[in-house]
């Protein structure tokens, strides 16, 4: 097997690796529509979508199909060009910041130094395409939108970035399997105890970066009817909502990555534990804690209402910043000092 | 200074928001209300104001005697009542329309009608194909009256020692 393997020239190996990882990430993406249908229906005591399949497991596929059939709409005076690119924009950095995430030991795409760098690169990246968006529109509604999401993603990026400064720090490495090797040991050594404030952080500047509820004012449907994708219909509508929960679960898998262990399994260091549950692969422990904080981005979406937009500024510049500065130091006297049991110095 | 302090602390530890969330995590375990519309259906009251229905008598006879009055009282204008003798002498209606686009289901036409004639129904899954089907005429309104008459006779029947 391994042998056939490595006989097939690197381009086909390449392919084949891409579609390994973007089919089963967009199947993902259109069953976590459903979830996410399933679970507010569920806490607003509704039971949400059952009549399409069993369940109503089949809704997002009925659902893909209505958007297939449909026109796409192009305004009269939309710049057409951009108009059409910013789907593009947006899913295109959505799908290649995955080229970087470890599944498990070794089980990466492309396992470059930088890999941190290149998550963070990539996903204000897909800012472009929303501004671009309500920009090409032509519409005042749009173009609020857009300005909105700029104003938002800058505010959080900064936050986002210091939040993975500090993970940089405790790791030691920008490679995410470096930084999940760094934290094993067992539950606590993963790096949400000693970065909790950095984690909290980076989650919720992740919700506020995909643009999810309670930072939805790019969309506020309330407020500007659906924001920078008002004028998208049909499958270039479809494409604005593939990269958000696209994006959505790379933020929730980053997350497990960085601060939660990855592919490390919790019972890591429990005498019983291990070795009962040794037989479980990694990707399975990375897939659940993944699920778990996809399933805190609905979670969210369902209690929360939207914040208000000079509070979402405020929470962004004057709280998150100050916060994950003064973490780093933290963390950064931590690592100098060799605190056990994170940073003692190797045996 | 302490309460501010507190304060302080609690927005800082997002307290107020786990508090939240763990609400609604407690309801997305709660039994669902949800009734599976066609196949599963609400109860109705016996008072329940439906489509319209003109009743009949056991013997056959129609009850209604072109009195008026649910003409007269009709807030919305929505009833057209034309009478004359009939060959035995006694007064009937020649026609009698409730325009359902004009009804607006008050049910004061029933509260009205000295004889029990004109009633609401249960009905209330109904639906027009044709310009002109929402002018429900005599002849419809007895078909439908006689068709329903035991849920009808049921419900006022229920309802009868409240009026």
């Amino acid at each position: 097997m391994m042998e056939l393997w490595s006989a097939l020239p690197t381009p086909v190996q390449s392919v084949i690796a891409i579609t390994a990882i973007i089919l089963p990430l967009l199947a993902a993406v259109a069953w976590y529509t459903y979830a996410e249908r399933k679970v507010i229906g569920y806490i607003q005591v509704r039971i949400g979508p059952n009549r399409v399949g069993w369940r109503g497991l089949l809704q997002p596929i009925a659902d893909a199909l209505k958007l297939l059939m449909k026109e796409i709409v192009l305004p009269t005076k939309a710049s057409t060009g951009l108009f059409l690119l910013a789907p593009m924009i947006a899913i295109a950095p959505a799908l290649a910041a995955w080229a970087v995430i470890p599944f498990d030991a070794g089980l990466v795409l492309a396992d470059i130094n930088a890999g941190l760098l290149y998550v963070l690169a990539l996903t204000s990246l897909g800012v472009y395409g929303v501004i671009i968006a309500g920009w090409a529109s032509n519409s005042k509604y749009a173009f609020l939108g857009a300005m909105r999401a700029a104003a938002q993603i800058v505010a959080y990026e900064i936050a986002m970035g210091f939040a993975l400064v500090g993970v940089l720090v405790a790791a030691g490495s920008l490679n995410l399997s470096a930084i999940v090797e760094a934290q094993s040991g067992s539950v606590l050594t993963w790096f949400w105890l000693p970065l909790l404030p950095l984690f909290g952080v980076y989650y919720i500047s992740g919700v506020a970066e995909t643009n999810r509820a309670p930072f939805d004012v790019a969309e506020g449907e309330s407020e500007i009817v659906a924001g920078f994708h008002v004028d998208y219909s049909g499958m270039a509508f479809a494409i604005f909502f593939l990269a958000e929960y696209a994006n959505m679960i790379l933020i929730a898998m980053l997350t497990a990555l960085l601060f939660f262990g990855g592919w490390l399994s919790p019972f890591q260091g429990l005498p019983v534990l291990e070795e009962t549950f040794a037989w479980v692969p990694g990707i399975i422990w990375l897939l659940l804690k993944t699920f778990f904080f996809m399933f805190v981005f609905l979670w969210l979406r369902a209690t929360f209402p939207r914040y208000r937009y000079d509070q979402i500024m405020r929470l962004g510049w004057k709280v998150f910043i100050p916060i994950t500065i003064a973490w780093i130091l933290v963390v950064a006297l931590a690592v100098i000092l060799e605190v056990p049991p994170w940073w003692s110095a190797p045996a | 200074m302490l309460d501010a302090a507190r304060n302080y602390l609690n927005s800082l530890l997002l307290t107020e928001l786990f508090r939240g969330m763990s609400l609604t995590g407690a309801y997305l375990f709660k039994r669902k209300f949800t009734v599976q519309y066609p196949e599963e259906k609400a109860p109705i009251s016996p008072r329940f104001r439906g489509l319209h229905a003109l009743r009949r008598y056991p013997n056959g006879e129609e009850r209604c005697i072109a009195c008026k009055l649910c003409e007269a009282t009709c807030p919305a204008l929505a009833i057209t009542i034309e009478a004359e003798p009939r060959a035995d002498g006694s007064r009937r209606t020649t026609r009698y329309d409730i325009d359902l686009f004009k009804c607006i289901y008050c049910g004061f036409c029933e509260e009205s009608c000295p004889v029990d004639s004109i009633v609401e129904t249960g009905i209330y899954e109904y639906h027009f194909e044709n310009r002109g089907e929402n002018i429900m005429t005599k002849d419809k309104l007895l078909a439908i009256g006689d068709k329903y008459e035991a849920d009808i006779a049921a419900a006022r029947k229920a309802d009868a020692e409240y009026r």
